[in-house]
């Protein structure tokens, strides 16, 4: 049974588009059939991050509006053999995108994908709404943050209450919390909240922490995902969440500062 | 953090981390927001407020700011906080 994972926050620059092209990565490297819809309607952004962006002729509205068919709209990945890209409209009206259409598409894409994964927009307007409706699963992301841990609660009351799932009064939608951007010194340090405090609050379960990393701007830049980085704790922490995301249990890492060796002390350096 | 303003903080006592006021913040105001949603928060909250307001105003000048009332709830109780700031000056007026 194909599954629909929305990745969503209610905030802002938390790291959803970040995290939606390296998750969906992930669950294509383990050889899953994905796609990844772009829902920021007016402001894409996942094709750049995808790195993508020149190969874009068709969006998701054009199928939704019947121009054009879902196969003429997906873009394959240029890094994973098994993940294809539906980019969001960058000059429509977000209004054009309804839930029929979506629908329509989502049903579609369920005949040939196992994973469809939606880039939610932020904020708690029409298109967020739209990329949460339709979920199976979500993945909410969240910052070490006052106003981000907010949001995110604001998030878990919308997916608890408007999502199809509980308007139909089936099984709720499976909520997994994503803590990025995280600072082990600065939470050692007592200035940034841990990930027990921030589980404490929204109460649902931890699928992982990605860590703050130059790497993520450096993977944005080249329109590679991050999670395709070598060498980069951002990238082995990408690959547990998709571990745990299928089934493995596998223990947190990159909670702890780590030790600045003999040299990195002497010399400097990050 | 300088190491003046660390001392400083040492000597004062005043050693609450920002990530704890974070946590304890968040908590409150996610408490508030959480009853508030459902429609679980009773619609006659606000005019009470405003009550309460004018009948404390009688006998004491305090600034409207500085009165909030919230509704908790704990397990099966639900908590009605009145929660009024005194003026320095109050016992003069």
């Amino acid at each position: 049974m194909p599954r629909i994972i929305v990745v969503t926050s209610g905030k802002g620059g938390v790291g959803k588009t970040t995290t939606s092209a390296s998750f969906s990565s992930g669950l294509a490297m383990r050889g899953n059939k994905t796609v990844v819809i772009d829902f920021d309607v007016g402001l894409r952004n996942l094709d750049l991050i995808m790195g993508c962006e020149r190969r874009v002729v068709y969006d998701i509205i054009n199928v939704i509006n019947g121009e054009v068919s879902l196969k003429q709209a997906l873009i394959k990945d240029k890094n994973c053999d098994n993940l294809f890209i539906l980019p969001a409209s960058q000059t429509r009206d977000k209004d054009a995108l309804n839930l029929e259409g979506v629908e329509r598409i989502l049903n579609e894409l369920k005949e040939s994908f196992d994973y469809i994964v939606c880039d939610s927009p932020a904020g708690i307007e029409s298109g967020a709404f739209t990329a949460m409706y339709f979920a199976d699963e979500a993945l909410v992301v969240t910052n070490p943050e006052v106003s981000s841990v907010r949001d995110s609660d604001r998030i878990l009351g919308i997916l608890a209450a408007k999502s199809k799932r509980a308007v139909e009064g089936q099984e709720p939608i499976k909520e997994h919390l994503l803590v990025t951007r995280y600072d082990p010194k600065r939470v050692e340090a007592g200035e940034m909240l841990s990930v027990t405090d921030i589980q404490e609050i929204l109460r649902i379960p931890l699928i992982g922490v990605i860590p703050e990393s130059e790497s993520v701007l450096l993977a944005s830049n080249s329109g590679t995902p991050a999670i395709h980085q070598e060498k980069s704790d951002v990238a082995e922490a990408y690959r547990d969440v998709v571990a745990r995301f299928m089934g493995e249990e596998l223990p947190m890492r990159f909670l702890t500062a780590e030790k600045a060796g003999f040299f990195k002390r002497i010399f400097g350096g990050r | 953090m300088s190491m003046i303003s660390g001392l400083l903080e040492y000597l004062r006592g005043d050693t609450k981390k920002t990530a704890v006021i974070a946590k304890e913040r968040l908590q409150i105001i996610l408490a508030h927001e959480r009853a508030g949603r459902g429609g679980a928060t009773p619609d006659y909250l606000p005019a009470l407020q405003e009550e309460l307001l004018m009948v404390i105003a009688k006998y004491i000048h305090v600034d409207r700011e500085l009165i909030k009332v919230q509704l908790e709830k704990h397990g099966e109780y639900e908590v009605l906080e009145l929660n009024i700031t005194l003026p320095e000056n109050a016992h003069n007026s």
